[in-house]
């Protein structure tokens, strides 16, 4: 195929997970890799480059509205990403040395982890309990706007939260993903952050956790700008129209198809890793 | 007057993402074209593993061979430039607490923006 059939092509695909990414909460990188290894045969490592780069634009993309509507706690996700930068120069590294094969059977799992997640109902925020002494030094008590005028939360479980974060950080780098569920629920049940900060907080701190893992990638050869150019803006574009949609309807239906598809998709990719054709 | 500024850094980090990935889509997309232009017609192959050359590995290599011209390398200068968004919203965070002289978060924000800079400068 050349680069003039192929390109379209990839940026149809990057368009369309990017879409079902933002419309689901699983982010687009994690759909991305596996449809361009599956469907179009393209090497896991180059995947992982394009794919870790589209997390990139759409994270930082979500996170400018979210932090100016005062969503996103800035302290809190500073701090965390402590954390995730280090897990992910660590996982960035350990990709480099791990086979392909093993590489898949890992990226099949954390894709079940997350079809399954992806189909549980929205948790309830815990209750407000006393503070974690650790989060009053650290100034990580927050609020965020609601109709009904701010709410206020008392951040719990500092240094659990902050170790759970070490390991989002290593999958996110391990995989080219996002890894914003782990995020969510490090900082869900650990630290018992409201949903609506937490989600919003996760997406904040995962551009600066990939960019740590980007910089192994790039030294590494794995971020090829011929591929990484469609699917960057492919995943772009329709992850800002999936945003769009969400604010309009509450795609339950689709919810459900889709985990579905990604489990799918996981089974395959195990499958394949396992076979030796990945 | 804590507030206020904290405010204010929310607003300067949303402008400094959002403009970030706007200029390196762009960069990207004019990178996107040149290549479709001037290399349309090469085989598109990703199905082996070779590894980038070494003028697209690193910074230094990137801008020295964008003015050659190269679509490839203003591709990756568009990346490049998506990469230090989150690395210019660190930095920023860093001037936005020292002027709230919150010690705490300096040194928070500085440990941060070390280990970023580190993975994008170092060698791996």
């Amino acid at each position: 195929m050349s680069i003039l059939e192929f390109t379209p092509l990839v940026f149809v695909i990057a368009a369309l997970a990017g879409f079902l990414g933002a419309l689901t909460g699983l982010g687009g990188g994690v759909v991305v890799t596996p449809a361009l290894t599956l469907l179009l045969g393209v090497d896991l490592r180059y995947a992982i480059g394009a794919s870790l780069v589209s997390v990139i634009a759409t994270s930082s993309g979500a996170a400018a509205a979210y932090v100016r509507e005062g969503f996103s706690n800035i302290r809190i996700g500073m701090f965390l990403e402590i954390a995730t930068t280090v897990g992910a120069i660590a996982g960035a590294y350990l990709a480099t040395r791990v086979s392909t094969s093993a590489l898949g059977v890992i990226f099949g799992l954390v894709l079940l982890l997350a079809a399954w997640q992806s189909r549980l109902p929205q948790p309830k925020d815990a209750a407000d309990a006393d503070p974690d002494p650790l989060a009053v030094r650290l100034k990580l008590n927050g609020s965020y706007p609601t109709p009904e005028g701010p709410r206020h939360y008392h951040v719990r479980g500092v240094k659990t939260g902050f170790g759970l974060m070490f390991g989002a950080g290593a999958v996110s780098g391990l995989l080219g993903v996002g890894s914003g569920a782990l995020k969510v629920i490090a900082m869900d049940q650990a630290m018992h952050i409201p949903f609506k900060a937490s989600t919003t907080t996760s997406n904040f701190m995962i551009g600066v956790t990939a960019a740590a893992s980007a910089g192994v990638y790039l030294s590494r050869g794995y971020i090829d700008p011929t591929l990484a150019m469609p699917v960057m803006l492919g995943v772009l574009s329709g992850s800002l129209l999936g945003v769009r949609m969400l604010m309009v309807a509450r795609p339950r239906v689709l919810r459900m198809i889709f985990g579905v598809v990604v489990a799918l998709m996981a089974v395959q990719m195990i499958f394949s890793a396992l076979t030796g054709r990945l | 007057m804590t507030t206020w500024t904290d405010v204010r850094l929310e607003r300067i980090i949303s402008v400094v993402l959002r403009s970030g990935v706007i200029v390196s889509a762009a960069t990207v997309l004019l990178g996107g074209l040149c290549i479709l232009v001037r290399h349309g017609h090469e085989p598109a192959g990703y199905r082996v593993f070779r590894g980038e050359p070494a003028a697209y590995r690193s910074v230094q290599g990137v801008i020295r061979a964008v003015p050659t011209p190269n679509c490839r390398a203003l591709i990756q200068l568009g990346l490049l430039f998506l990469i230090a968004t989150p690395i210019t919203r660190v930095a920023f965070s860093l001037v936005g607490f020292a002027l709230e002289r919150d010690r705490t978060y300096v040194c928070i924000t500085l440990i941060v923006l070390a280990i970023l800079l580190y993975s994008l400068i170092a060698e791996h």
